[in-house]
């Protein structure tokens, strides 16, 4: 099955490549790239006017599969990331039982073989059950497939171990991902701690839990040399530790969600539980301090954290609710809305955050356009608008605070290796 | 006039209009509560529910009497006796008691926004007599009634509220009640057991209670729960008492005319000495009194009550 994608903008940094062009995709690989291409049998499928992108990769994703299918099984949360533009995501380990071994990488990736709707990327725990006191089987999890491994929601709290974890990981070179909170610190806050705390009567989590993480785990990269991934990163002060960690030349990457460069804590006003998410919706000034470290490339990429949960967990008062909001099919529409139209980002840039960078960090031969690549694309109308009906959404998880929220800039087509998962804003599957 | 609103979910939201309408509506109600026999029947036939997540003596009484001397019928839920124990939700404990017919819910809960919630799932109205460390408004209009009633005004009244604030749902409703009325708050506590940016809601803020209490018109004393110790927030009770503990001493400092006020429970020796507690400054079992007829004017007002001397009661 040949496709050919004409006229579209095809925009591929990887490949230092940004022009209008044709895209041929012949056996699910990239067969070539170049204007006035002819179909030779192929289907076209005319793209002009759209944005033709690497496929989108989201390295932060809750599949919850096993043993949480209420919240997601990775049927329903690949099928959310067609929707949302992804061609592929890493999903992380703390299902029930954790993924912490062999074994349990192998169940995923043969579900996802399976009932997926695009490319899984397991992530492994660092620590056995994600408790924090034995290493994982890391270099079993690794030929097993996984991508990197992480403790995402479970911060390994004693310092030592994650010490360990990075050297050894990095035998492996594997990246470390680490979900950076001070549990201590935290001492059973729900949101961020500041004037909104206050005047909301709920207990506050200050910056600084996440910040003595951040700054820990890059010291520890730079003790061991390993590859060190902070996820979701909230602060102004975690933004200026990896710059700071960059300058030096640490192997140091972060991600931003989202709503964490788009919503500010005054949101939870109405204790609306999908705006409990951890790290907490934080001030204005945090939100600036991730658009700037998105602008400079401080932060090299969005992941979105999607964390669905079921409405009965969420229909509860706040201080009872889990922490996490769905974020798979607002992303893109978030990105365009507060990153790309504002000028923050170009297109080019938006490409290596959702795309080539979470490529390179989790070491994918994916990301990129290059005639031999892997035919996973996406393709972004930019002047498509959309109003945010969960009841529309392919994942269970309806816990979005965007609910209602005009989106501009939205994901029209999803090609897994050759093979179109989601046109026209439906899932082909 | 009367109360347009369906809820009564915090202070934050009143406007000094409808503070005021409570306020004055509470003055025929305290006369009600004077007389031999105590009992209007302008809220007959009414369903007030007051459903109680929190252990209360004071509070859930007070609400139980207001009903009962505007002869409503009122029923007490307190949750380690009932489905809430079976794990039902708050979203359909407030269904249930919607379903029977309740007007009035009374929530006290230990989650903040619990009435908020509540009050999107019921059309019922709602009142919150306390959510986690948010508010607490019925507590926040009696202090100002007794304040009221005391000092004639409260616009212009420097009012220091000491001790605990960072967990205090009274303070954080006092303060905005007090300024909402013109009065000048402080707020003295451990550094600790202060809230971040809370000077941003219009309060000073003293770590030292001497200064804090100087010419002060009315000394508000918060409760101290031993649960903080036990969370290091501060050493010990010994050093809470003998560093911001309100004794004779210290009431010295504020106005000769100081008023001393405390929402209960008290801890005798702890926060407030005895002879504070009990001395004439002391309004503390005023409080109590006008609680009563406070809350049988919120009751009155949401139950779509008019002006009450208008009417026969």
């Amino acid at each position: 099955m040949k496709l050919l994608f004409k006229d579209g903008r095809v925009i591929d940094p990887g490949n230092n490549f940004s022009q209008i062009a044709d895209i041929m995709v012949d056996e699910g690989r990239i067969s070539a790239v170049g204007a006035g291409l002819r179909p030779d049998g192929a289907e076209v499928i005319d793209v002009k006017g759209k944005l033709v992108f690497p496929g989108f990769i989201d390295m932060h994703v809750h599949l919850r599969e096993p043993g949480l299918e209420a919240k997601e099984t990775i049927a329903t949360g690949t099928r959310a990331a067609a929707m949302g533009g992804f061609t592929g995501v890493a999903c992380m380990p703390n299902t029930k039982p954790v993924i912490d071994n062999q074994a349990m990488v192998e169940f995923v990736k043969s579900r996802a073989a399976s009932a997926g709707a695009v490319n899984v990327f397991p992530i492994g725990a660092i620590t056995k059950g994600s408790a924090g006191n034995e290493l994982a089987e890391i270099g079993d999890m690794k030929l097993a497939g996984a991508v990197a491994v992480s403790d995402d929601g479970h911060p390994v709290m004693n310092a030592q171990m994650m010490r360990l974890a990075m050297q050894y990981a990095k035998m492996f070179d594997v990246p470390v991902i680490s979900h950076c909170e001070d549990l201590n610190l935290v001492a059973e806050g729900v949101m961020n701690e500041g004037y909104y705390s206050t005047v909301y009567g709920l207990k506050g989590i200050s910056r600084a839990a996440e910040e003595v993480m951040v700054a820990r785990d890059i010291m520890l990269a730079e003790l061991t040399g390993a590859r060190v991934h902070i996820a979701h990163i909230s602060t102004e002060g975690s933004v200026e530790l990896v710059r700071m960690a960059k300058k030096k030349g640490l192997k140091v990457t972060a991600e931003a969600t989202p709503h964490h460069f788009t919503l500010v804590d005054e949101v939870v006003g109405g204790y609306d539980t999908s705006t409990k998410v951890n790290p907490p919706l934080r001030s204005k000034d945090d939100v600036k301090a991730i658009k700037q470290g998105l602008h400079d490339g401080t932060i090299d990429v969005i992941a979105t954290d999607h964390a669905p949960h079921t409405l009965e967990e969420k229909d509860v008062e706040f201080n009872y609710a889990p922490f996490g909001m769905v974020g798979l099919e607002t992303a893109v529409g978030l990105a365009f809305r507060e990153l790309v139209r504002p000028g923050l980002l170009s297109v080019e840039e938006l490409a290596r955050k959702l795309s080539l960078n979470p490529a390179r960090i989790l070491g994918l031969a994916k990301g990129h356009l290059g005639v031999g690549a892997d035919a996973d694309i996406t393709v972004v109308d930019p002047e498509l608008c959309e109003i945010v009906d969960v009841n529309r959404f392919a994942t269970k998880g309806r816990n979005t605070p965007f609910k209602g929220w005009e989106l501009v800039g939205l994901p029209v087509l999803t090609i897994v290796g050759g093979r179109v998962v989601m046109r026209e804003r439906q899932l082909v599957i | 006039m009367s109360l347009n609103r369906k809820d009564l979910l915090g202070i934050k939201d009143l406007s000094v209009d409808e503070i005021r309408l409570i306020l004055e509506t509470a003055e025929p109600m305290k006369d009600i509560t004077r007389r031999e026999i105590k009992k209007v029947p302008v809220l007959r036939g009414k369903a007030i529910i007051n459903l109680f997540y929190e252990p209360s003596t004071r509070t859930r009484t007070s609400f139980e009497l207001a009903g009962k001397y505007m002869s409503a019928d009122t029923i007490n839920i307190s949750t380690s006796t009932s489905s809430v124990v079976k794990g039902e939700s708050l979203r359909d404990t407030g269904k249930t008691l919607e379903a029977m017919g309740a007007d009035i819910i009374i929530i006290r809960h230990a989650a903040a926004g619990a009435p908020y919630l509540l009050s999107k799932y019921v059309s019922a109205s709602v009142i919150n007599a306390g959510d986690g460390f948010h508010e607490h408004p019925t507590q926040a209009l009696l202090d100002m009634f007794t304040i009221k009633e005391k000092k004639g005004q409260i616009e212009g009244l420097t009012v220091a509220i000491i001790g605990d604030i960072l967990h205090s749902r009274v303070a954080r409703s006092n303060i905005w009640c007090l300024t909402k009325m013109g009065a000048r708050v402080r707020v003295i506590g451990p550094s600790t057991l202060l809230p971040p940016e809370i000077e941003k809601l219009g309060v000073t803020v003293y770590t030292n209670v001497e200064e804090g209490l100087i010419d002060a018109d009315v000394v508000m004393v918060l409760r101290i729960q031993l649960e903080r110790q036990q969370k290091g927030l501060f050493p010990t009770i010994r050093e809470y008492a003998r560093v911001f503990g309100i004794n004779a001493e210290r009431l010295g400092l504020a106005s000769p005319d100081v008023l001393v006020m405390h929402p209960g429970p008290m801890n005798r020796g702890v926060e407030i000495a005895p002879e504070v507690a009990d001395g004439i400054q002391s309004v503390i079992n005023e409080q109590v009194t006008n609680g009563v007829a406070v809350r049988m004017a919120l009751l009155y007002l949401l139950a779509g009550g008019g002006n009450p001397h208008e009417t026969v009661i």
